[in-house]
């Protein structure tokens, strides 16, 4: 029964009176619809579930069930359709005519018909059917795309949570808040461990939004987990970070981020913060509260030859507390628009004289601020593992150790203009993992060679003095004067021998690091005792705790340790 | 909550050959295609003033939109000048280190 012309609909008449009813269908037949009667609302009710008609022209007063209730049932039965329903009625009186529009009519119609009325009437009802009929698709088709969006974040977060939890976030000195769709949000939070046992953390911000934002985290992830696992360090890894966002991200696209290496052996931090608040390093005792500032511009505004890799390091006791926080946190802004901020978030740090309890009291006041959640907030809270602990497990290698090289030595001479910018080290190591039966060793090999290369460095190249790192003023004097001598810096040498050879059915590797400084009498320094608590002289112990003999020329300019293992891998 | 409209307007000042930009409101993404209209339509004045003086706010899409406008004014050569700042909008470009690519005043 549905019409051929789109202009013309199906049209129900229900009226109890005959005359009218036949009256009034010829009139809307002449108006070039389709008609079906009824002739109570019961039977009105019935004819319209098995036809479904466009329209109901309906009278008020009927037998068996009246036009009211029968409105009501059939706007009912019509559900989210608009099916405009026309009140044919004499009565006048005002409550009759609300009655009608209670019940579900849409307009009325008095008795006797005015065709022109009508035809106007049913026109204008059409409309209003067609636009509502035109919502509800659009909303359909919303709903279809949201749903589409959804799953496709939903994949493609689920293949960056492969990459992102190839690390260790799950670590125990680690906690941290972070929306499940925060990459969407542009916020990345990535942790893993450095071949020699200390840790790698970046928390990042990603201008904008949506697709873009989570475009460049998948890169920085892959530059974050692959340096990090081959022995770079910060400076190498940001350096490589902005180069590559500034080659594949449009100009006006950036990451703020800040990126820290925890040294667990040797009780610092590493940091560096581009474009990020600024982050937080609690004394246990809570003596002092060192804020870790942006220096820097974020990461893909610069060309690598301006790039800026300068870090700050800050020495940490175990019971110390990191914490950073995204923009988020700051800019939650309450029912009056006011923002967060960075006061309130001090006055937190202040009722909160106990660090562990900080992480706690920051949600807790976000949440009396704001009286509801916000999604978009990234916060992480580091501390130092013990000491002892043991350096991760070595990594895993996929090839099969049949062309492992067991008779070779090498010598490198790194000289000033090298040493400036270049870190040696993951070649090195490198080539040493070329050794299957070291490798259940890599990570004391690593640490025992970073000790060695930063003790030629800093200690013998570039003159600097362990004694200065007594405190905290000092450590940081010292890492300053690092920096300005290293940049400075135009003699000098680092050497480095490695000597691999077979011993029955496993091997030794002997390693000599040499540099150009003017030495130190080693029978001095290694008689004093163990230094376990201050901030210097750790290296030496570390480097006679893990490898398996250690020892320095009368002069002290050269060090030699030496690695065995029992047979191949 | 009170939602006024941001607007960006512009001027030239031919005896200085400087076009002079101003943000009111807040100066987010919602001023992306006013902003890049406003810097497109100066030609090539010698330098950029950027006046923040009714500005109420700058997200990290509006540090987006100075650096295309930099890159636009010939990045490293570029001429701009942020102009009239207040407390909330300093501390955003000071986190940012914005002061090393544009003069701030």
């Amino acid at each position: 029964m549905q019409p051929v012309n789109e202009e013309s609909l199906t049209v129900l008449i229900a009226d109890d009176n005959m005359t009218d009813r036949m009256l009034l269908s010829s009139i809307v037949r002449r108006q070039g619809h389709a008609v079906i009667t009824a002739s109570n609302g019961q039977e009105a009710i019935e004819v319209f579930r098995e036809q479904r008609p466009q329209l109901v022209l309906l009278d008020a007063m009927m037998p068996v069930l009246d036009g009211f209730e029968a409105a009501r049932e059939i706007k009912r039965l019509a559900g989210e359709a608009l099916v405009p329903i026309i009140f044919l009625t004499s009565l006048t009186e005002e409550q009759a005519l609300v009655r009608c529009l209670d019940a579900g009519g849409d307009d009325f119609l008095a008795k006797p018909y005015n065709q022109v009325i009508l035809a106007a009437k049913i026109k204008a009802m059409d409309r209003l059917r067609r636009l509502q009929a035109t919502v509800l698709e659009q909303r359909d088709q919303i709903t279809r795309h949201h749903d589409y969006l959804i799953n496709e974040q939903r994949v493609a977060k689920a293949v960056f949570d492969q990459i992102a939890h190839s690390g260790c976030l799950d670590a125990p000195n680690v906690r941290y808040l972070q929306s499940p769709y925060a990459l969407f949000n542009g916020d990345l939070l990535l942790a893993a461990y450095t071949p020699s046992g200390d840790m790698h953390v970046l928390l990042g911000d990603f201008t904008g939004h949506g697709l873009p934002a989570a475009v460049g985290a998948m890169p920085l992830a892959e530059v974050f987990y692959g340096m990090t696992a081959k022995g770079y360090g910060l400076t190498e890894i940001l350096r490589e970070m902005n180069a590559k966002l500034k080659r594949i991200l449009p100009v006006d696209m950036f990451c703020c981020a800040t990126l820290l290496r925890l040294s667990f052996q040797r009780c610092t931090v590493e940091v560096w913060n581009g474009g990020m608040p600024d982050g937080y390093l609690h004394r246990q005792d809570g003596s002092e509260r060192v804020a870790l500032v942006s220096r820097h511009l974020p990461l893909g505004v610069l060309p690598a030859t301006r790039f800026e890799d300068r870090t700050e390091v800050w020495p940490m006791a175990p019971g110390d507390r990191l914490l950073l926080l995204s923009d988020g946190v700051i800019e939650t802004s309450n029912a009056q628009d006011e923002s967060f901020g960075v006061e309130r978030l001090e006055r937190v740090f202040d009722t909160h004289k106990d660090p562990e309890s900080l992480f706690d009291g920051i949600l807790q006041a976000l949440h009396d601020f704001r009286g509801e959640s916000r999604d978009d907030v990234s916060m992480l809270q580091l501390a130092l593992f013990d000491a002892e602990r043991q350096p991760p497990a070595s990594l895993i290698y996929s090839d099969s150790g049949q062309s492992s090289p067991l008779d070779w030595s090498a010598m490198f001479e790194f000289r000033a203009d090298t040493l400036r910018r270049f870190n040696p080290l993951p070649y090195i190591l490198q080539l040493l993992q070329e050794i299957h039966g070291l490798r259940s060793q890599s990570g004391e090999l690593y640490s025992v060679f970073a000790e060695l290369y930063s003790n030629a460095l800093e200690h013998g190249v570039l003159e600097l003095d362990s004694a200065l790192k007594r405190d905290t003023a000092g450590f940081a004097h010292y890492y300053t004067l690092r920096n300005h001598r290293l940049a400075a810096l135009e003699d000098g040498y680092i050497r480095i021998h490695l000597q691999v050879s077979p011993k029955g059915a496993g091997g030794l590797l002997r390693i000599v690091v040499e540099d150009s400084g003017k030495g130190f009498d080693p029978k001095k320094v290694l008689a004093k005792p163990p230094d376990v608590h201050g901030l210097s002289g750790r290296g030496v112990n570390l480097v006679r705790q893990l490898s398996h003999s250690a020892g320095w020329s009368e002069d002290g300019r050269s060090a030699h340790v030496e690695f065995t293992w029992e047979s191949q891998a | 909550m009170a939602v006024t409209q941001s607007s960006v307007s512009h001027s030239f000042d031919e005896k200085e050959n400087t076009a002079c930009i101003a943000i009111k409101g807040r100066f987010d993404f919602s001023l992306h295609q006013q902003f890049r209209e406003a810097y497109e339509s100066a030609g090539t004045p010698g330098s950029y003033i950027i006046d923040l003086n009714n500005t109420t706010y700058m997200d990290s899409s509006a540090l987006g939109m100075l650096l295309l406008l930099r890159d636009h004014a010939g990045s490293d050569n570029a001429n701009i000048k942020l102009v009239n700042i207040s407390t909330d909008v300093r501390k955003i470009l000071a986190i940012s280190n914005f002061d090393k690519l544009f003069t701030i005043s």
